[in-house]
């Protein structure tokens, strides 16, 4: 299940999505804005996104994750719009017979989301300067992963 | 032909809209766009060797041929999560 919404994220009924007595192991990532990065102090993060291609890349990468781990469910959920400090901007639940596969699954969902998924955050600071994250582009400047 | 090229984050900011008409000969590959973008529109092009190119909204390789039907767009570096 896929889904870029611009409304607040329910990380617990996504959980519960992937929840079934044929998986063992849930297991559920949940990408916050968070306040401090290098000293610098965040007000909020929005983030745009190229919606059409964002689902289907969101929808590939599912199926690759489905073939390569005896996965249950997948459900991911990404939010575009202005996040605040502390809120969700992604969800990624995973549900298998194992956690090792669960773990995996999760994790390179989240890492290869972040790699390829055309969408971007805008960081406002505290001191109301904004600048386009973009890992790599030397043309913008950039901030650390994560 | 003309096509016309989405733009998002820091090229739509650059741009100061969301898309942009480029025009090109017709066949034209992805390498054709990326250099009559930056020779049309110079604000993009500091931007341009960094960023990819979508076709029918899937990543494009250089040689990939652009139709005038088709969906284009410049897809900077992407920070989702």
């Amino acid at each position: 299940m896929i889904q870029i919404t611009d409304q607040p994220i329910d990380h617990a009924s996504l959980t519960d999505r992937v929840r079934s007595p044929r998986a063992g192991a849930v297991c559920t990532f949940l990408g916050t804005t968070r306040e401090l990065t290098g000293g610098r102090t965040t007000r909020h993060l929005d983030y745009e996104a190229y919606p059409v291609m964002a689902e289907k890349t969101l929808a590939e990468l599912e199926g690759q994750a489905l073939s390569r781990w005896p996965l249950q469910e997948v459900a991911i959920v990404h939010r575009v719009g202005r996040v605040e400090l502390g809120e969700i901007s992604v969800v990624v639940a995973v549900s298998a017979p194992h956690r090792k596969d669960a773990f995996e699954a999760c994790q390179w969902l989240m890492d290869t989301i972040k790699e390829v998924v055309p969408i971007w955050k805008k960081e406002t600071w505290a001191d109301g300067t904004e600048e386009w994250v973009h890992p790599g582009l030397d043309a913008v400047g950039g901030r650390p992963e994560g | 032909m003309t096509v016309t090229v989405r733009l998002f984050a820091v090229a739509r900011q650059r741009a100061g809209a969301p898309e942009v008409l480029v025009e090109l000969p017709d066949p034209a590959t992805v390498a054709d766009l990326k250099r009559a973008v930056a020779g049309q529109h110079p604000a993009l092009a500091p931007l341009l060797p960094g960023m990819m190119v979508a076709v029918s909204a899937e990543y494009a390789g250089e040689d990939r041929r652009i139709g005038p039907d088709d969906e284009v767009a410049l897809i900077p570096p992407v920070s989702g999560g």
